[in-house]
């Protein structure tokens, strides 16, 4: 028998209070059908979707209506029967507000299924026919990373997976719907877990969760039989446990390279609720049209579990949890660790919200950033090993390459350096600052360097026309040449007659 | 006659002989950073950092008479591969204040598709036909401006890119 490594755990690491207390016990409850769907083209890390449908198309709920488009990329459908009002810019979910291009469909009330085939037997097909079914469902990483799931799968086939984990661990606080969906559903995680297994040809099979869960962990093991060799496995609960390469770290003991991912050491990590959506797409056909949000933080008047539609703007759900009992400081989508500050609740739901979190001005942090004095208990908290006191010193004095050389690649952007700051200082956001700087210089200089070879090849082409220019012109002399003496032969021909 | 065949064909040899050695032992050595930085440089021929192309820019680099920041279309990257390559301090104060790249736009109320543009383009950005509307790639321009200068109408301007998600970064934080 395979026994865990004597601790389940990584290095580092912080205890942030779970504030879980007020969601937790809240079974899930679908959000009413709001006036007006938002479906973004792009809610994946990748190429956005191309639209397959126009202004007043009718659409039916599943129905595709952006198909991914290139490598990287995931489809979009309908999440309710309706009419497409515009496709059109607007507010994407993220800090800056800015524009994304966007479906509105006005729901038409009858929540109509376009015509799904029977369901069938799942764990007798292919990788690739599952792999297949999950890309056409449009499902991608649903904690949050939002990578295309189906992509995911198909690496799965480039390396040798020995190892699938679904993680549970939910380390975010406020967050509790993968709890809630662990402990309401279990039966569809652990068949996505089969059918994700089934698709990479994992030996072993581990279902990952916190211990502030019991109640999942027990749901899940009730379920569980002992010939599926799937296993719901406990883990200490601590801040970030939820990331990739830290609970690979915990529960295999593998540590990922730098540079790399799961898969390069043989485990392949999805989230419970990519597991559940896997289920829904090979097994029942069904497209991914909605998501479970947990709807919490002091502002709230009803916090909730809720499954909501995707394409739901903040706003609705707010409305339906009894709107702000007071102005929100600071609207979160996701948790408060990693997730994204929205400039306001006019944004839609997408597939990686796992939580819209409306907090008071008690609850976020109100200190002005003070100088760093250098404590180093950012150093102790980095899961990752980092320093972040000193890349942070490095970016402030716009020493980028300095910072990139202390390991800025390796940061996860788990925040806890922050969480634990004396002086508050922001340091998430210089390392987000300074990787976004590096990716510009990167683009510049591909930028340039395709330049340099655009107007090298124009030359060449330029010189190769002069070229062939003058051969022509040398040619046309020559010809005009000969027929020249060939008349003046003649006449000296006709002279000499 | 046949006195003459030796003669001119030692000739010829000691001749060819001397010229061979010469161009070996009296080469005129051409400093080869000259040529690194050529390759750096994109090449364009624009002329808009007040010399006659990018080989006389390299030339003008190397001699230490330019400075690495003599080059608009190549932004601050550019800046910086040559403070490196030439192992001098780049001083990019003076290049804070350009807002990054920009890309050539052509207005198309404007364009009565004459094709001056998309013949003095260096990087074949520009895509038209005679009398047919033009359009730039963005990702083949460079922003060398030449276009902008023989337009008849007036109808070119140099743009920064809209913004947008992905070109989204967030900011430095605001330091006390």
């Amino acid at each position: 028998m395979w026994s865990f490594p004597r601790t389940l755990s990584f290095r580092g690491g912080v205890h942030p209070q779970p504030r879980k207390q007020t969601t937790r016990n809240l079974a899930i409850e679908p959000l009413p059908l709001p006036r007006r769907l938002y479906l973004p083209v792009q809610q994946h890390i990748g190429a956005p979707a191309r639209p397959l449908v126009a202004a007043g198309d009718r659409v039916l709920k599943g129905q595709v209506v952006a198909a991914g488009d290139g490598a990287v990329s995931a489809a979009v459908h309908a999440s309710t029967s309706g009419q497409v009002l515009a496709i059109e810019p607007h507010p994407a979910p993220h800090p800056s507000g800015l524009p994304l291009l966007t479906l509105v469909i006005a729901p038409d009330g009858a929540d109509r299924w376009v015509d799904l085939p029977e369901p069938d037997h799942a764990l007798s097909l292919s990788r690739e026919e599952i792999a297949r079914r999950v890309a056409a469902a449009g499902v991608v990483g649903m904690g949050g990373a939002t990578f295309p799931a189906a992509v995911k799968l198909n690496l799965g086939t480039r390396h040798a997976i020995d190892t699938l984990i679904l993680n549970g661990s939910e380390c975010e606080p406020y967050l509790s719907c993968d709890d809630r969906l662990m402990r309401e559903h279990p039966g569809e995680i652990i068949d996505g877990a089969r059918i994700l297994r089934q698709a990479l040809g994992a030996e072993r099979t581990l279902i990952v969760v916190e211990d502030n869960k019991p109640e999942a962990l027990a749901a899940l093991r009730e379920r569980l039989y002992v010939a599926d060799a799937i296993q719901a496995v406990a883990v200490p609960t601590r801040y970030p446990m939820g990331s990739e390469r830290h609970i690979i770290r915990a529960v295999t003991g593998r540590e990922i390279p730098a540079g790399q991912l799961g898969a390069d050491v043989g485990v392949m990590v999805h989230n419970v609720a990519t597991a559940r959506a896997v289920h829904r797409a090979v097994r029942h056909h069904q497209p991914l049209v909605s998501r479970i949000v947990t709807v919490g933080g002091g502002a709230v008047a009803r916090p909730a579990n809720l499954e909501v539609p995707l394409g739901a703007r903040v706003q609705d759900l707010l409305d339906h949890c009894g709107g702000a009992s007071m102005a929100p400081a600071r609207l979160l989508m996701g948790g408060p660790m990693m997730g994204q500050v929205i400039p306001h609740a006019r944004v839609p739901v997408v597939k990686g919200s796992n939580g819209v979190i409306a907090l008071t001005a008690a609850e976020t942090r109100s200190a002005d950033p003070g100088p760093c004095i250098r404590c180093g208990r950012c150093v102790a908290a980095c899961p990752s090993g980092l320093t972040p006191l000193e890349m942070a010193s490095r970016i402030r004095a716009g020493d980028l390459d300095g910072a990139a050389e202390r390991g800025l690649a390796d940061c996860v952007a788990c925040g806890a350096c922050a969480y634990v700051c004396p002086a508050h200082l922001p340091l998430v956001q210089y390392f987000q600052h300074a990787r976004g700087a590096l990716a510009d210089r990167r683009e510049q200089g591909q930028h340039q360097e395709r330049i340099r070879r655009l107007a090298q090849r124009r030359r060449e082409r330029q010189e190769a026309e002069a070229r062939a220019k003058a051969e022509a012109a040398a040619q046309r002399k020559a010809e005009r040449a000969a027929r020249r003496q060939r008349k003046t032969a003649g006449k000296e021909h006709e002279t000499e007659a | 006659m046949y006195a003459a065949i030796p003669v001119l064909t030692l000739l010829g040899l000691a001749l060819g002989y001397a010229l061979g050695m010469a161009g070996r032992y009296l080469k005129v050595e051409e400093d080869p950073i000259t040529g690194e930085i050529e390759a750096l440089l994109p090449g364009t021929n624009c002329g808009q950092c007040g010399l006659p192309g990018c080989v006389a820019a390299a030339q003008a680099l190397a001699r230490g008479e330019a400075p690495v920041t003599l080059c608009p279309p190549g932004g601050r990257e550019l800046a910086r591969q040559l403070a490196e390559k030439l192992n001098v301090q780049a001083d990019l104060s003076a290049m804070e204040a350009d807002a990054g790249p920009v890309f050539a736009h052509i207005d198309p109320e404007r364009c009565n598709g004459c094709t001056r543009c998309f013949k003095v383009c260096p990087t074949d950005a520009i895509v038209g036909a005679s009398r047919q509307m033009h359009a730039v790639f963005p990702e083949a321009c460079n922003g060398c401006g030449q276009c902008v200068a023989v337009c008849p109408l007036q109808g070119i301007t140099l743009k920064p890119p809209a913004p947008s998600l992905q070109g989204w970064r967030w900011p430095l934080p605001e330091t006390h």
